[in-house]
């Protein structure tokens, strides 16, 4: 699943030790959606900013949301029973990292990865 | 996709082609601790050369089969972690404690050996005592 959505990173001209670590983000959070949400969809998009291309993943669901977003960001912390390590790890993994998310209205995570642009 | 096992010596090797599901690794775990069994093996070794992503569930089974194989008696080696696999799992917290770990398939093997002729000295050393 993961290879497919990272057709656009691998156009971009990320290498593939930046695909492994988007896709080991995406896997991450693809399992988190599974465990508390059941379903949700992941989209995958290049930006540009200046001299860099950027690749968005955007991951989205209509679960019972996150009650406190900056615990769920600390390592080790789980209301599953997993490790606790899918949100900080993922965040480790990328650039940008943002969690908007509230009891009852779904979660949705928006990370970035960067990288300079040849010229 | 289901991993095949080969038998070499008293070694199994699961060399792993592609990208697994979760019910593939959960499958590979059952058939390898089945088979240390069923061919008295003393070593197993999980080759994931061609893995490009390792994400918890992959990394929790791994050491599962691991410390399993090690109830039954065979010692384990994970080789071929490439190394931006090695960059994720770090950044991640994925941790293989207590597994044996190898550059790729050779050194696996020696290390198996290596291990198997420790044991034969223990023992012989506690004959020799009496």
């Amino acid at each position: 699943m993961a290879e497919e959505l990272l057709v656009p990173a691998a156009e971009a001209g990320f290498s593939s030790g930046d695909q492994t670590v988007i896709a080991a983000a995406i896997s991450e959070i693809a399992r988190n959606i599974l465990m508390y949400a059941k379903r949700g969809e992941i989209s995958l998009r290049t930006v540009l900013n200046g001299d860099l291309d950027g690749v968005v993943v955007v991951a989205r669901d209509q679960g019972p949301g996150i009650p406190d977003v900056a615990r769920a960001l600390q390592d080790g912390y789980s209301t599953s029973g997993g490790l606790g390590l899918g949100l900080p790890g993922a965040r480790r993994l990328m650039d940008d990292f943002d969690v908007v998310s509230a009891p009852g209205k779904g979660t949705t995570v928006t990370m970035k990865k960067w990288r300079r642009r040849h010229a | 996709m289901e991993v095949p096992i080969l038998k070499q010596g008293l070694y199994l090797i699961a060399s792993i082609q592609s990208a697994l599901t979760d019910a593939d690794l959960s499958q590979l775990r059952e058939a390898l601790i089945e088979r240390v069994g069923k061919f008295r093996a003393r070593g197993v070794i999980v080759d994931v050369t061609a893995l490009d992503v390792m994400d918890s569930f992959a990394v929790r089974t791994l050491r599962d089969i691991a410390h399993m194989a090690r109830l039954r008696g065979a010692e384990t080696v994970i080789v071929g972690i490439q190394p931006e696999v090695a960059f994720a799992m770090v950044q991640l917290g994925l941790t293989l404690k207590g597994v044996s770990t190898a550059l790729d398939l050779e050194e696996g093997l020696a290390f198996l050996d290596r291990q198997a002729q420790e044991r034969v000295e223990r023992t012989r050393g506690r004959i020799t005592r009496g």
